[in-house]
C-alpha cells in the first residue's frame, strides 16, 4: 500500500503542477456539450437522449485522460525506476487506476453541472443520489479498463490511435449500462427509480476487469 | 559470499538482430568491472540484462546469488542503475524525486537529506529537476541509484557532465571504495581503466577483451 500511495501522490502532484490532463478533459466536455446543444439544435434534453450525450461526452473526454496517464512513465523513465524498486508490480495498476478515477471524479464535478445548466431540462437535483451511484461505478470501469489500455499502448508509436480503438469497445458495455441507469433519472416527468439491474451489470463488469487487470499487468510490464 | 554476478554464455536479440553473444564472466562482491565498447557494442544491453529489465535470450545469468529472470524479484531493490536516462521526473524537485524512490524502496526520509547535502544540492533541492543543469541532475540521478545502499551498482558514464568538485562528491556513494560490486561503462579509457578489476570489451555484441587489466591501446582498438 506504501507504493500505491506514493505513486499517487507522485501523480497527483504532477497534475497540480502540469494541469495536462483534468482541465483537457473539462475542457473537452464543455466543448461537446456546447456543440450537441447547437447540433442537435435543442435547448433542453432528457431521458435517454440526455443520458447517452452525458456519456458519450464523459467517456470521450476519459481518453484524454487515458492517453495521458502512463505517459511520464514511458518519457521520463518511470517504468524502469519502478520494475527497479522491491514492490508489486499491480501496485502499479492500483494507483494508476486510482489516479484516473480521481481526474474523472474531478472532471464531473465541473462537468455535470454545466451539462445540467446547458442541456438537461429536467432539475438535476431529485436525481442526484442515484446518479452519484451511478458515476462511482461507471467511472471504476472506465479508470480499469483505461489504465489496462493505456499501459499496453503507451508502448507503441501510435499512443494517441490505440487508445480509442482499443478502449472504447472494452468500455462500450459500461456506457450501456451507465447510459440505461441514467436514463430514468433524467425523464422529463421527474426522476424514476434507479434501476438496480444496470447497477448489478456495472457492478459486475468492474469486478471481472478489475480482476481480469490485476492478471495481466503484471505482463505489459515485461520485457 | 556468491559472487555478485555470473554470467555463463550470455546473449540476447532484438528481432534479428544479435545485441550481446558470448557474454562469460564472473564478478566478486565489492570489485568493479569495466565495459568498454563503441555505441551499439552491446554496453546497455548487458546492463539492463544486469538490473532485471531486460531477460537475457540464452545463456545463464545469476545476480547476486539469484537466477534470471526467474528469480528477478529478489534482485530488484539490491541492484542500483545509473542509466543513460536519469529516471527523475521533470517536473518534480530533486527531493521530491527522491523521496517518491524512497518510498518505493522502504528507505527513511532522512537518508534523503543526508544525500542532497552530500552531493551539494540541499540549496536547489525544491527546484524542478527541468530546470537544474545537466550536471546537477547527474548528481540528482546518482542519489537515486544509490538511495536504498545496493549490493550491486549498474553505471552508465557515471561521471558524464559533472565537474571535479562534484565528482569528488560523488565518489563515497559510487565510486570504487563505495562497497558495493561496481559495472561501469565509461568512455573516459584511463579512468575506467584504472578503476578495474575486471576489464570487458565488447565489440558488435561480442567479448573482444575479458581480462583483469588492459592497456588503453587495447580498448582503442574497440572503437575502430
Amino acid at each position: 500500500m506504501n507504493a500505491v500511495a506514493a505513486l499517487v501522490r507522485k501523480d497527483l502532484r504532477m497534475e497540480l503542477r502540469t494541469r495536462e490532463s483534468v482541465p483537457s478533459m473539462f475542457l473537452f466536455s464543455l466543448s461537446t456539450f456546447v456543440l450537441f446543444r447547437f447540433g442537435l439544435d435543442r435547448e433542453t434534453l432528457s431521458g435517454d437522449l440526455a443520458s447517452g450525450v452525458l456519456w458519450v461526452t464523459l467517456l470521450f473526454a476519459a481518453v484524454l485522460g487515458m492517453n495521458r496517464l502512463f505517459v511520464a512513465e514511458r518519457e521520463e523513465g518511470g517504468f524502469d525506476a519502478f520494475l527497479l524498486a522491491p514492490v508489486d508490480r499491480t501496485s502499479l495498476f492500483v494507483a494508476k487506476a486510482a489516479v484516473l478515477f480521481g481526474f474523472l471524479v474531478a472532471v464531473e464535478i465541473a462537468a455535470i453541472p454545466v451539462f445540467a445548466v446547458l442541456l438537461l431540462g429536467p432539475s438535476p437535483f431529485q436525481a442526484l443520489p442515484g446518479l452519484l451511484a451511478i458515476l462511482v461505478l461507471a467511472d471504476a470501469g472506465i479508470a480499469i479498463i483505461g489504465t489496462l489500455v493505456g499501459a499496453l499502448a503507451v508502448q507503441t508509436r501510435a499512443r494517441d490511435l490505440i487508445v480509442p480503438l482499443i478502449a472504447l469497445p472494452l468500455v462500450l458495455p459500461v456506457v450501456i449500462a451507465a447510459g440505461h441507469a441514467t436514463s430514468p433519472l433524467f425523464a422529463q416527468a421527474g426522476a424514476e427509480a434507479l434501476p438496480a439491474r444496470w447497477l448489478g451489470v456495472l457492478g459486475l463488469y468492474d469486478l471481472v476487469f478489475g480482476l481480469l487487470a490485476l492478471a495481466v499487468f503484471d505482463f505489459l510490464l515485461e520485457d | 559470499m556468491a559472487p555478485a554476478i555470473e554470467l555463463e554464455d550470455v546473449g540476447r536479440a532484438y528481432g534479428e538482430r544479435t545485441a550481446l553473444a558470448g557474454v562469460t564472466l564472473t564478478l566478486e562482491p565489492g570489485r568493479t568491472l569495466a565495459v568498454f565498447g563503441a555505441n551499439g557494442a552491446g554496453k546497455t544491453t548487458l546492463l539492463r540484462i544486469l538490473a532485471t529489465l531486460l531477460k537475457p535470450h540464452a545463456g545463464r545469468a545469476r545476480v547476486l546469488g539469484r537466477d534470471l529472470p526467474a528469480e528477478g524479484w529478489a534482485v530488484r531493490g539490491r541492484v542500483g542503475l545509473l542509466a543513460h536516462d536519469p529516471l527523475l521526473y521533470r517536473e518534480l524537485s530533486a527531493r521530491e524525486n527522491l523521496e517518491f524512490h524512497a518510498r518505493l524502496h522502504g528507505v527513511a526520509m532522512e537518508r534523503v537529506e543526508a544525500l542532497l547535502e552530500q552531493v551539494g544540492l540541499r540549496a536547489r533541492a525544491d527546484e524542478p529537476v527541468r530546470t537544474l543543469s545537466r550536471g546537477m541532475v547527474q548528481r540528482v540521478a546518482i542519489c537515486r541509484a544509490s538511495l536504498h545502499e545496493p549490493e550491486l551498482l549498474l553505471l552508465d558514464e557515471p561521471l558524464a557532465n559533472l565537474d571535479p568538485g562534484a565528482a569528488e562528491a560523488v565518489e563515497p556513494l559510487i565510486g570504487r571504495h563505495a562497497g558495493p560490486a561496481r559495472v561501469v561503462i565509461s568512455h573516459d579509457v584511463e579512468h575506467g581503466l584504472s578503476e578495474a578489476d575486471l576489464v570487458l570489451g565488447l565489440k558488435r555484441g561480442r567479448p573482444a577483451i575479458l581480462a583483469p587489466a588492459a592497456s588503453a591501446a587495447e580498448i582503442q582498438s574497440l572503437y575502430r
